[in-house]
């Protein structure tokens, strides 16, 4: 395999990693409203930690983009 | 701009920075050309201006422009207060200026002013220059405030209460990554954020003119769903530059919070 082959597999590859942060962040989302409908009186106070979840699990699907990014166009 | 070379598909041609009047000026060996980034930037910040003065009237009875201004420094106010307590005042300024320019910034560059010939829409915050700056002073205030206010007792943040003896070393190397990672983490994610969004809505676009150049059957199979595709992302978009602004804000007032406060 030449190198150009396996840079673009590997950007390909990195972009599963992105499908899986879709999942943590739907998780953080879908069990925050679980809580949300639960007790909706306490739902407003912990909307920061709803995104601060939001963030964090985001940022790493983000990564697996830097990879890609970094693979295709800078490797 | 997404397929300006013929069938060849060049999303990350919208992200160069060049001269906006065309030649480069190098002085002592740094180009300070004034590029689009910077015109940009003076439009953000004019846009930024313009909506403040709405609101600088003062009235007794708020007007709407009042009222928009006012429910903005309200939300952050509101932010900060929640996180940090009563003391988060002392950081609306700073936090709120970060928040508002970063919203813009982000909302600017989805405008579709690459409908003008002649004009290219920029968004500033798809650069990490730009947003690790931005990032580095969010962490150089928590530096100088947790410094400035607990001395050489600011380094307890990464030893938490009641942790085992045995366990301070592995744990303090460990609170001490997780701190210094920060203003990569918050820089990096604005920024992909915003590139990641716009590399989408580039290719798509591609799709459209591409299609509609391969005839009519092309055009009704691809570039039809591919339009309503860019008009689903674009509000996804809108939602994003949101969030992503609300995130920087929220993450910049929790970091504050361990500095007042420590754990």
């Amino acid at each position: 395999m030449d190198a150009e082959a396996a840079k673009l597999l590997g950007a390909g590859l990195a972009a599963i990693g992105m499908g899986l942060a879709s999942l943590g962040v739907g998780n953080v989302f879908a069990k925050y409203l679980e809580g949300a409908l639960r007790n909706p009186s306490a739902a407003d106070s912990q909307q920061g930690r709803l995104f601060i979840g939001f963030a964090g699990a985001e940022l790493l699907g983000l990564l697996a983009f830097v990879t890609m990014i970094i693979l295709v166009f800078v490797a | 701009m997404a397929a300006e070379s013929g069938s060849k598909i060049d999303p990350m041609h919208q992200f160069l920075i060049e001269p906006v009047f065309g030649q480069h000026w190098v002085v002592g060996g740094y180009d300070i050309s004034f590029t689009n980034s910077a015109l940009w930037m003076v439009v953000t910040l004019v846009v930024f201006w313009g909506f403040m003065l709405m609101g600088m009237k003062g009235q007794l009875v708020p007007g709407r422009g009042q009222a928009a201004v006012e429910m903005m420094t309200g939300f952050v106010k509101n932010m900060l207060t929640s996180n940090i307590g009563p003391e988060g005042t002392k950081f609306l300024p700073y936090v709120f200026s970060l928040f508002m320019f970063i919203l813009i910034a982000n909302l600017l560059g989805l405008l579709p002013f690459g409908l003008i010939p002649g004009a290219h829409p920029f968004t500033i915050t798809s650069h990490l220059t730009v947003t690790g700056v931005l990032a580095i002073i969010s962490f150089s205030i928590v530096l100088i405030v947790g410094f400035g206010r607990h001395g050489f007792h600011f380094f307890s943040l990464f030893v938490p209460h009641g942790t085992p003896l045995v366990m301070i070393p592995l744990i303090f190397v460990v609170e001490l990554m997780s701190f210094l990672v920060r203003p990569f983490s918050l820089g990096l994610r604005l920024f992909v954020a915003m590139t990641a969004g716009h590399i989408l809505l580039k290719v798509l676009a591609a799709f459209v003119i591409t299609g509609l150049n391969a005839g009519v059957g092309f055009a009704a199979l691809v570039s039809l769903p591919s339009l309503a595709l860019m008009i689903g992302i674009t509000l996804l978009e809108i939602l994003v530059a949101g969030i992503q602004a609300y995130v920087f804000a929220l993450l910049t007032s929790v970091y504050l919070n361990d500095a007042v406060n420590l754990h």
